[in-house]
Formats: C-alpha cells, sequence, structure tokens
C-alpha cells in the first residue's frame, strides 16, 4: 500500500510569538520549528500499516519553505521512504484552500492508495486542509481519526464525535486525519537517522507540478489575513483567603456568586 | 432571495445542539446588518418536527432536508446535500458552528464551493459587505482578522462564543429535494453517549484535573462537576498517565473549551494547557504551590490541597442549593 503522508512545519507550542512590523505575519526568526504534532501520529500511523503489510512505500509530503526539509528528514528518520517538498515563493500569498489545491496537484502525479494527515497545524489551527485535499482528488475524507483498521480495499475509522466515537468505512483511496490517542510515535534512531540523510528528497516548485502561480493567483486565497494581534493578556486575580480549606471554599463560591455571577 | 444569510442548525438524533441556536443566533445578527434573510439549514431524517423550533429565533426560512441517508452524519452526503441548498438560496454568508461535525462540513464544503473558510471564529462583523472574521491562531497566542471579500464567505463559530437571542421570524418551512446517491462513505458503528454528559467543548462550566490528581481517582472533581452541572476536563499529563481518555484532554493537542467558568484543580498552567482554556470567562486555579504559574492567569486562586478544598466546595454548593 502506498501512502502519503501530509507534513507541514510548525512552530514549537512552547514558541513565543511575535508580529511583523507589516502587522500581519509573524516573526519566523528565533523560532524553534518542529513537525506539527498531528503529522506525527500520521507519520507513525503510515508506518505502522506499512510494516503490518510487510509491503509499500510511505511518502512525505510538504508545501513549505526550505527550512521544512529538517522536519522532513526527521520524518524520513522514523522510517518513511522519500519526502516531496514543493517550495515556491507565491505560497505565502496562500490560504489553506490554496495550499490544498497545490498538495492535490502534486498527489496527482504520484500513486497512492491512502493520504494521512493530521486533523489540525497547530500554527494555523485551521482543520481545513486534509478534507480540501480529498475534495479535490474527489476522494472520501473522515476526519478525527483514533484507530483504523484496512481490509478489502476498504478502510473504518473510528473518529470522534462529541460524546464518545463513531465507525465510518470508506473506499479506499480516501484521506484520513490523526487525533491524539491514535498512536504514540516512535523517535528516530540514530541508524534510521544516518540512513535519513540517503533518503530521497525532491523539490519542486509550483510549475514542476503543473501549476501557474499566475493561474493560481486567483484561486490561491479567498481569505486574507488584515491584521495579526495578541489577546489582551489575562491578569491574576484574587487570592482566595481562608484559615481553612471551607472557609476558602465558602468564599470562592461567594465571589463565583456575587461578583463574577457564573453560579 | 439571495444577499441573505445560511446557518447550519446543527442537530442529533432529533434533538438541536446548543451550538445550533448560537450559530442561528448570531447569522440572524449578521443577516439584520446585510438587511439580508436568514435561511437555517436542518438535515438529518426525521427532523421535520424540531425544525419548526427555529422559529422563534428570527429565521426566515427554514430548509429541511429529511432523509434517511442523512440519519448519520457522512461528509459525503452531508456536503452533497448542503452545496445543492447553497446553490439555491445564493447567500452572501454561511455559518455553521465550529463542532466535530461542523469543522469537517465547512472544510469540505468550502472546497466544494472554492469559498474562503474562517475556521473556529469567536467574533464577527461586516465591513460593507467584506466579513471580517476574528480567529484564534498558534494556539491562541495571536488574534488573526480574517477578511473574506468573496461570496459566499463561510465562517465556522465556535462554541460558546455567540449569545443565544430570540427573536421573531416568519420561519416558512420549506422541504429541500436531497439526492444523495451513491457514496463512498457510511456510518457503520455508533458509540456515543447521548444521555446526561454535557459534552466538554459546548459545557458553560468545565472542572479539569491534572497531575496533581495523583491518579486516576477523579472522584472529588467529578461531585463538584455533578453538582455545577460540568464537564469534565483534564490536563496532557493526566492523559498520558492513562488516568483519563483523550477525549477529556483540554490545550493545544486537546480540545478548546470556552467555557463561562473554568476550574483546574492540580494542572500548573503550562502554555499549551492556557491554550486550550485561555478564552475562558473565568478561571479558578487550585492548586497547592502558591508559585504555579497558573495562578497568574486566573481570576480566582485558592493555595490549597485539592483534595481538602474541592470536596469543600461541593458541599459548600449543595449548602446553597438548600
Ligand atoms: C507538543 C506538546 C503539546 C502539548 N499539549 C498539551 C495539551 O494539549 N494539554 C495539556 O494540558 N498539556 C499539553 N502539553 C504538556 C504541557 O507542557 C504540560 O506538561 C502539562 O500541561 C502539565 O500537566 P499538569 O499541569 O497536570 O502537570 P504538572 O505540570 O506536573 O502540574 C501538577 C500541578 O499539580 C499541583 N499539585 C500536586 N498535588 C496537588 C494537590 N494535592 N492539590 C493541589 N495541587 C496539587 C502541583 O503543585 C503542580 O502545579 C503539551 C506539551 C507538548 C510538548
Ligand atoms: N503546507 C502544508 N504541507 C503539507 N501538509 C499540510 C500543510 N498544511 C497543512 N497540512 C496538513 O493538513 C493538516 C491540517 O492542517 P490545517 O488545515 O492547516 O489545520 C496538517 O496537520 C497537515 O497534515
Amino acid at each position: 500500500m502506498d501512502i502519503v503522508v501530509l507534513l507541514k512545519q510548525v512552530p514549537d507550542t512552547e514558541a513565543t510569538i511575535q508580529i511583523q512590523e507589516d502587522g500581519r505575519t509573524i516573526k519566523t526568526q528565533d523560532i524553534k520549528w518542529v513537525i506539527n504534532p498531528y503529522d506525527e501520529y500520521a507519520v507513525e500511523e503510515a508506518l505502522r500499516i506499512k510494516e503490518s503489510q510487510g509491503e509499500g512505500k510511505v511518502t512525505i509530503l510538504t508545501v513549505g519553505h526550505d527550512r521544512a526539509v529538517e522536519a522532513m528528514r526527521t520524518a524520513l528518520a522514523m522510517g518513511a521512504d522519500e519526502g516531496i517538498l514543493i517550495d515556491d515563493p507565491a505560497i505565502d500569498t496562500f490560504d489553506g484552500l490554496g495550499i490544498a489545491r497545490i498538495l492535490a496537484a502534486a498527489i496527482y502525479e504520484i500513486s497512492y492508495d491512502l493520504i494521512i494527515a493530521g486533523m489540525r497545524a497547530v500554527d494555523d489551527d485551521s482543520y481545513l486542509v486534509p478534507t480540501a485535499v480529498a475534495e479535490f482528488l474527489e476522494i472520501p475524507s473522515v476526519s478525527m481519526v483514533v484507530r483504523q483498521e484496512i481490509s478489502d480495499g476498504k478502510i473504518r475509522c473510528e473518529r470522534m464525535v462529541e460524546g464518545g466515537t463513531v465507525v465510518v468505512e470508506a473506499d479506499l483511496p480516501a484521506v484520513f486525519t490523526t487525533q491524539k490517542g491514535i498512536n504514540e510515535p516512535r523517535y528516530a534512531s540514530l541508524p534510521g537517522i544516518m540512513k535519513a540523510k540517503k533518503k530521497k528528497l525532491e523539490k519542486k516548485n509550483l510549475a514542476d507540478i503543473g501549476l501557474e502561480a499566475a493561474q493560481l493567483s486567483e484561486t490561491g486565497a479567498n481569505t486574507r489575513v488584515a491584521r495579526l494581534s495578541f489577546p489582551p493578556e489575562r491578569q491574576p486575580g484574587k487570592m482566595v483567603e481562608g484559615e481553612t480549606p471551607e472557609e476558602k471554599a465558602a468564599e470562592l463560591v461567594r465571589l463565583l456568586r456575587e461578583e463574577a455571577k457564573v453560579i | 432571495m439571495g444577499k441573505g444569510v445560511l446557518a447550519f442548525a446543527e442537530q442529533v438524533d432529533g434533538s438541536f445542539r446548543k451550538i445550533a441556536y448560537e450559530v442561528v443566533s448570531e447569522a440572524r445578527r449578521l443577516a439584520d446588518i446585510l438587511q439580508g434573510p436568514l435561511t437555517a439549514v436542518v438535515m438529518g431524517s426525521g427532523v421535520e418536527e424540531i425544525a419548526a423550533e427555529l422559529k422563534a429565533y428570527g429565521v426566515d426560512c427554514i430548509v429541511i432536508a429529511d432523509d434517511a441517508a442523512l440519519t448519520d452524519y457522512t461528509t459525503e452526503a452531508y456536503t452533497r446535500v448542503l452545496s445543492g441548498i447553497v446553490k439555491d438560496k445564493a447567500p452572501e454568508i454561511i455559518l455553521l458552528g465550529a463542532s466535530t461535525r461542523g469543522k469537517d462540513l465547512a472544510a469540505r464544503l468550502a472546497a466544494h464551493l472554492d469559498a474562503g473558510l474562517a475556521m473556529d471564529c469567536i467574533a464577527l462583523s461586516l465591513d460593507n459587505s467584506a466579513l471580517h472574521a476574528t480567529r484564534p491562531m498558534f494556539g491562541g497566542k495571536i488574534l488573526a482578522d480574517v477578511v473574506i471579500e468573496k461570496a459566499p464567505k463561510i465562517a465556522a463559530l465556535r462554541p460558546n462564543v455567540a449569545e443565544v437571542t430570540e427573536a421573531s421570524g416568519a420561519g416558512e418551512l420549506e422541504k429541500a429535494p436531497v439526492e444523495v446517491g451513491q457514496t463512498k462513505t457510511r456510518v457503520v458503528e455508533k458509540k456515543v453517549e447521548t444521555t446526561g454528559v454535557v459534552d466538554l467543548t459546548e459545557a458553560d462550566i468545565v472542572v479539569s484535573g491534572g497531575r496533581g490528581m495523583g491518579g486516576a481517582d477523579f472522584s472529588v472533581i467529578e461531585a463538584l462537576a455533578q453538582e455545577l452541572g460540568a464537564a469534565v476536563g483534564a490536563s496532557r499529563s493526566a492523559v498520558d498517565e492513562g488516568w483519563r481518555p483523550h477525549s477529556d484532554q483540554v490545550g493545544q493537542t486537546g480540545k478548546v473549551v470556552s467555557p463561562s467558568l473554568y476550574i483546574a484543580c492540580g494542572i500548573s498552567g503550562a502554555i499549551q494547557h492556557l491554550a486550550g482554556m485561555g478564552s475562558s470567562k473565568y478561571i479558578v486555579a487550585i492548586n497547592k504551590d502558591p508559585e504555579a504559574p497558573i495562578f497568574k492567569k486566573a481570576d480566582y486562586g485558592i493555595v490549597e490541597d485539592l483534595f481538602k478544598v474541592v470536596p469543600a466546595i461541593t458541599a459548600e454548593i449543595k449548602k446553597l442549593k438548600g
């Protein structure tokens, strides 16, 4: 089974995010970049499927700039077979839907049975790209999957919903997105890291995959970020005083009722 | 018609989710600014009866897509039917809730219609006909003002941020033709509890426990949650220890919640946890360590052993209720 993993490089969740002078983008220097945490689950799940079937290929596909190679190499060191990076100056103006169009165009050129992605990228938090890729490729999509099983050209995905889970069966090829709980991603081993250096990592631009930036500029973005700002800082509030736990409890309940009026 | 707002009113097993009322109320507000009609869409099977309920929220027209093929939510069938309704009504704005279902549907619909989508918005406004959506990014560290100019403009509204407001409306019922046809996906099993449990993302009050719980016994928290009609959440540490299911995790790699009251018990306040609950209206922190970072973000802090103070709070609330 040939599996494509959509992998995005994002700022580490600990990173301090600063806004650029233009007020619309973030400062990218001084940031530690990592694989989007959900995409680590996607890589792991792809490797497990390949291992359990004893054959197949896992391709890492990324739209991003040169620095994304590091995240891709980490995935290759975990055990993925090869990587394709679509890098083009034009991508900076694209929104999630535009990125999905690029990914779909790139996938169009390779053979695949299954596409695995993260349920959300922790930078833009859009929950959009993989489902849009599936729509462009006209194949099924199942999001927020915590368990999957493949047999007879079909995949059964247990997906998280409010109050529990639902099992959805889809014909392959399909796209599914990973939710926390699906697996524990492995660490790249030292031999894995050595091997990864020799694995194929292709770089392409938009023209290489049959897309022209000019032609895409109309469909590349239906949304634009007008401004970024910081949310109002939460101020430290009151420490609830009292001699005993009971006194503190009574004072808290009084404050919640009379001051905050939330209970 | 055209130029109006179309609201997807999410129902599950014959009742509207709370988010449905929030979406319809927010859509009414936007429709008033646009001076256009508000159409609500109800999809499912056997939903005709509940659909009329939406009249009380100022809906001009209620489109019902009722079909056995829509009993369970599947991305494919719902996108197909909803996009048909969108083409018919040609709305300026489409509003959905950012629930698990709403997010999934919004994404596929946006791709199908080649429409701009702002996901998980916390505020919406209009500047002439441009839609401005405020949405958190980078786990809530940044707020983005996202602009969509081309119609239809799609926004998915985060649960618990819009007020539910009643208004009068014609509420004319209209049945949409449903032709789902062949699909490549089907629901084969459901493991959902629908009775009595408040969902974390929709709950008005959330009580969460962290590593300070010291083990899988969350009974002190559950008792407080029950007294408050609240949902129970957890930090990643508590989930990774296997004390709570993954679905309880609040944070950057868990659920994002915006309740009016969030009570964090034995949680230190790591940045990834704050990403999931920092937009709560009021935060209460209970921690035995006076230096715990969570106190810097809390409206009310109690330095105390949670096993002593949480039962005392539960007792106090019981007392009030008489
Ligand atoms: C990529 C990534 C993603 C992450 N995503 C998330 C996420 O989504 N959600 C999340 O929560 N974390 C997330 N984390 C983990 C996060 O960094 C913290 O490790 C985690 O939130 C800590 O959980 P905690 O506060 O329960 O535990 P701790 O930090 O160990 O804090 C326990 C607290 O309990 C207090 N305590 C102990 N006993 C008692 C008692 N008897 N009474 C009162 N107080 C007591 C202690 O003083 C301490 O402050 C993520 C980390 C990474 C790297
Ligand atoms: N630029 C990208 N390159 C490759 N995959 C991406 C990219 N952006 C998003 N994805 C995939 O889509 C998932 C959801 O991202 P998003 O829709 O941006 O929240 C991510 O977890 C990735 O798997």
